[in-house]
């Protein structure tokens, strides 16, 4: 089965291209450890999953890319078709050409009704050329304007087209110290949307991401595309193909169902994290020895302390006796967990994200531009009732 | 891609203009090597074929043909765009994007806005419409002009009202010199507030400059390269007021360095708008995310380095230094002092090889040492864009929403209440149709006004962050 993925804005874009390369290069990866019928039976339905097949041999992604400024799309497509060893569809791109800057309600009220047809007809498109669809993967940022504007109404376009498909997005939410001075008001708004018509929230850290680069992989000087690379490592273990009860040669054929129905037990708690072990840069890889218990250990313990790295792991953090609820799935190295670590996140930084809206709130800062779009003050009082709620819940836990 | 169009009014802008138009296409012409006429260049520039008459001679793609700007030169005396004209930049110019007059408007802003106003209307809007005609997509009007004189001021804000009841969609950058203690027109104080009353209300974002923090900048730099210290040279291009290696070769006038820091401003705005980047920031995310409430927009500039050293190892020091700089009053455009006011918000755009990490661990480094308003204690924004500018390797232009802007409205008050007060000058603006004294009223209680909000907003510096009440819900 397939998974569709929508790429929007800079952010979602530039990492879907990450993505896609480490899929690629990770099927096609020359030191097999398993046998010559068990890697072409990976490979197939890795492909399948994500990749559909053209004349020359050459895998097209099944992906659409959107955004509001075409800076950003065209350097994506001419990456991908640079590497030649897989390419975006010639025509699975919409762009305009004046950016939401940084607005929400210019990403949601003006560019997602105005542009609604021709996105939905390019998603169409990619659906059709699937066998069977298995769902959406969203990629998207909840700081700027395309991503969390447009990303919601995408999203819920998608719930009322495709109600029967599953949809996971992924939402990067950003670094504490500001990228973007609204991003607060952004985000708020965009988790509020999210919570409704979204399967599945999977959330990645900036600061994390970024701690990970500096500390396990050893890079200096952290760009983006690096951190980009971390994550797309982390999502490719989410979503290559893991075996099935009948065997090794078989590939559970439903990821994104399988996913959900372990992980989402209700719909009130939709968010979801991924530690991933080892994470280590290649040239380590040669100096480290590892063992598979001594790494379910690892990441037991970095569940349980809420550590989102290998290092400073807190040992002394035990669970309560009532036991957690651990619904694992273990393939390769990753396990993507669903607990009160979560919980925890959402509680912390939406405090952060509370406070700091309340304040710019109380005195209506920024609050023109966005009425400028038709988003009224109700609107941020609805959202905040919401996560409001949603933390009371995960709390409660 | 988005187009953009500079209006020049006055001798000051287009004096600024002209060096901005010169510097831009040496910018282009260092990055696009193969001379296709791509989306960064058709920002500022249309590609046009002169050898069909006329009108038709646009051409979207392939090759440059001959490049024209985008531009709109406006003067009531002719001298200087005469002289524009004549230049070596006489063919970026449209002939047809010009309005002249002969007699100039005598310092006086109530000539330039009501009398040059009301009659050059009809001409003024047809260019512009004609310009906005040729962008695919217009988003912004950059308008420069000074405040001390009587069109660049008076004109200058005339063309504000119209271009947000004829463009309402697209944004107004303005660019304002304002006049420094020691300024030779003695009517610049009431030039100046009767314009700040037209910016107040119609201008989405203001950028201001004085000419005596150019100067003291120019100083700087002079000090710098003629010290000769051992092994220390300049390279070259790099000098941020320098024009080596544009087209004009003439005599350095005594503007010039000026008027390219200017220039190198409105650059390196437009620059991660134009090029491509890891973290993108458009024109209209600047409006979004400096300007918190609709009056209160006045960003104080600062543009790191100012020259590059020869030497070719850039270690990371440097790179923090560049950061530091920025928030140094040396390196402001106009007099004020941003570490010591509060912060409303902050922008900093990053040009060049610089990568997130260096970012991050400069903003942590340097907040514990500036002042941010208890509400928007994370106020930063920040943009990396690939293309470094002509010259460096790096650069930054930070730009602040700062309280720090009140004194030298305060100031411009003050010279203005003391002329007032003695009613001198008055006549030459009460005896042209229109001007009453009760303009002057309410231009000043205009700027009171402005000068409350930031006052009310300095009273919040030393109080503690509050803890609002969350929402509290019936679970």
């Amino acid at each position: 089965m397939s998974i569709v993925t929508v790429q929007l804005g800079q952010c979602g874009n530039q990492i879907g291209f990450e993505v896609f390369d480490a899929l690629n290069t990770d099927s096609h990866c020359p030191q097999g450890l398993c046998s010559k019928r068990e890697n072409e039976a990976y490979q197939a339905s890795c492909k399948e999953r994500f990749f559909s097949e053209e004349e020359n041999g050459v895998p097209i992604a099944r992906a659409v890319l959107v955004d509001m400024e075409p800076k950003v799309t065209s350097q994506t497509l001419s990456k991908a078709a640079q590497s030649g060893r897989w390419k975006y569809g010639q025509h699975s791109c919409f762009c305009q050409k004046q950016g939401s800057g940084n607005n929400w309600a210019y990403g949601y009220s003006v560019h997602g009704p105005r542009h609604e047809e021709a996105i939905m007809n390019l998603i169409q498109k990619e659906v059709e050329k699937c066998d069977s669809l298995s769902g959406f993967f969203i990629i998207m940022s909840m700081a700027g304007g395309t991503g969390s504007g447009l990303g919601a109404f995408v999203t819920q376009n998608l719930q009322d087209q495709y109600s029967n498909s599953l949809k996971m997005n992924q939402i990067i939410w950003p670094y504490g110290t500001g990228e973007v001075i609204v991003q607060n008001y952004n985000s708020v708004l965009t988790l509020s949307h999210l919570y409704r018509s979204s399967d599945a929230l999977l959330v990645h850290e900036n600061d994390a991401l970024h701690k990970i680069c500096a500390k396990l992989m050893n890079i200096k000087q952290i760009s983006f595309s690096d951190i980009n690379q971390v994550l797309a490592h982390q999502l490719g273990s989410v979503f290559q193909p893991t075996y099935s009860v009948e065997g090794s040669c078989h590939y559970r054929r439903n990821p994104l169902g399988d996913l959900m129905e372990n992980l989402v037990p209700h719909p009130e708690f939709k968010m979801l994290g991924i530690r991933n072990i080892p994470q280590m840069s290649e040239n380590s890889l040669a100096y480290s020895t590892f063992t598979w218990a001594g790494l379910l250990k690892h990441l037991r313990q970095m569940l349980i302390s809420n550590s989102k790295m290998e290092e400073g792991i807190d040992w002394q953090v035990r669970p309560p006796l009532s036991g957690l609820p651990t619904f694992g799935k273990v393939s390769l190295n990753r396990e993507l967990h669903f607990n009160t670590s979560i919980a925890n996140l959402v509680i912390l930084r939406g405090k952060d994200v509370h406070s700091a809206d309340l304040g710019k709130q109380k005195l209506r800062a920024y609050i023109h531009q966005y009425t400028k779009f038709g988003i009224e003050e109700e609107d941020f009082l609805d959202s905040f009732a919401l996560l409001e709620q949603v933390v009371a819940s995960y709390c409660n836990l | 891609m988005t187009q953009s169009v500079v209006v020049q009014v006055g001798q000051c802008g287009n004096q600024i203009g002209c060096c901005f138009w010169d510097l831009a296409l040496r910018e282009h012409a260092a990055v696009n090597q193969k001379g296709i006429y791509d989306e960064a260049i058709s920002s500022f520039f249309r590609n046009v074929d002169t050898r069909v008459v006329g009108d038709g001679g646009s051409i979207s793609k392939g090759k440059i043909c001959s490049l024209k700007a985008r531009a709109v030169l406006i003067d009531m005396e002719e001298g200087v765009v005469n002289e524009i004209l004549q230049g070596p930049l006489r063919d970026v110019f449209d002939s047809k994007q010009l309005i002249t007059d002969i007699s100039g408007s005598g310092n006086n802003w109530a000539v330039g806005h009501k009398v040059f106003g009301s009659l050059y209307q009809e001409q003024i809007l047809e260019k512009l419409r004609k310009s906005a005609e040729h962008c695919d997509c217009l988003q912004c009007f950059f308008i420069i002009h000074s405040m001390g004189g009587g069109t660049g001021s008076g004109l200058g804000t005339f063309l504000l009202k119209v271009l947000e009841d004829e463009f309402p969609e697209v944004y107004r950058f303005v660019t304002s010199i304002y006049p420094s203690g020691e300024d030779d027109v003695i009517t610049s104080p009431y030039n100046s507030i009767l314009a700040m009353k037209e910016l107040n209300e119609h201008a989405d974002c203001v950028l201001p400059i004085d000419n005596q923090s150019l100067f003291d900048i120019i100083s700087k730099i002079d000090l710098m390269v003629n010290s000769g210290k051992l092994g220390t040279t300049v390279k070259p291009k790099s000098l941020v007021t320098s024009s080596a290696g544009a087209v004009k070769k003439r005599h350095q006038k005594p503007f010039d360095a000026m008027n390219n820091i200017v220039a190198n401003l409105l650059l390196n705005l437009t620059s991660s708008a134009r090029f491509e980047g890891s973290l993108n920031m458009d024109l209209n995310e600047i409006s979004m995310n400096l300007v918190p409430f609709p009056q209160l927009h006045y960003l104080v500039s600062s543009l790191t380095p100012l020259y590059t050293l020869a030497d070719v190892n850039i270690p990371t020091r440097r790179l923090d230094q560049m950061f530091s700089d920025a928030f140094s009053k040396d390196h402001q455009l106009i007099r004020a002092d941003p570490k010591h006011s509060l912060y409303l918000a902050c922008a900093l755009m990053v040009r060049g090889n610089v990568q997130v990490s260096d970012l991050r661990r400069n903003i942590e480094r340097l907040k514990p040492s500036l002042q941010f308003v208890s509400w928007n204690q994370e106020g930063w924004k920040t943009s990396l864009c690939s293309v470094p500018p002509v010259g460096h390797s790096h650069s930054l232009l930070a730009l602040a929403n700062n309280t720090c802007v009140k004194p030298t409205f305060m100031e411009l008050k003050e010279r203005f209440m003391r002329l007032y007060r003695k009613k001198a000058h008055l006549h030459h603006y009460l005896q042209i149709e229109g001007m009453e004294e009760s303009c002057f009223m309410e231009a000043v209680s205009s700027l009171s006004g402005l000068v409350e909000e930031y006052n009310q907003l300095d009273a919040t510096k030393s109080m503690p962050v509050e803890d609002l009440p969350r929402l509290s819900i019936a679970v």
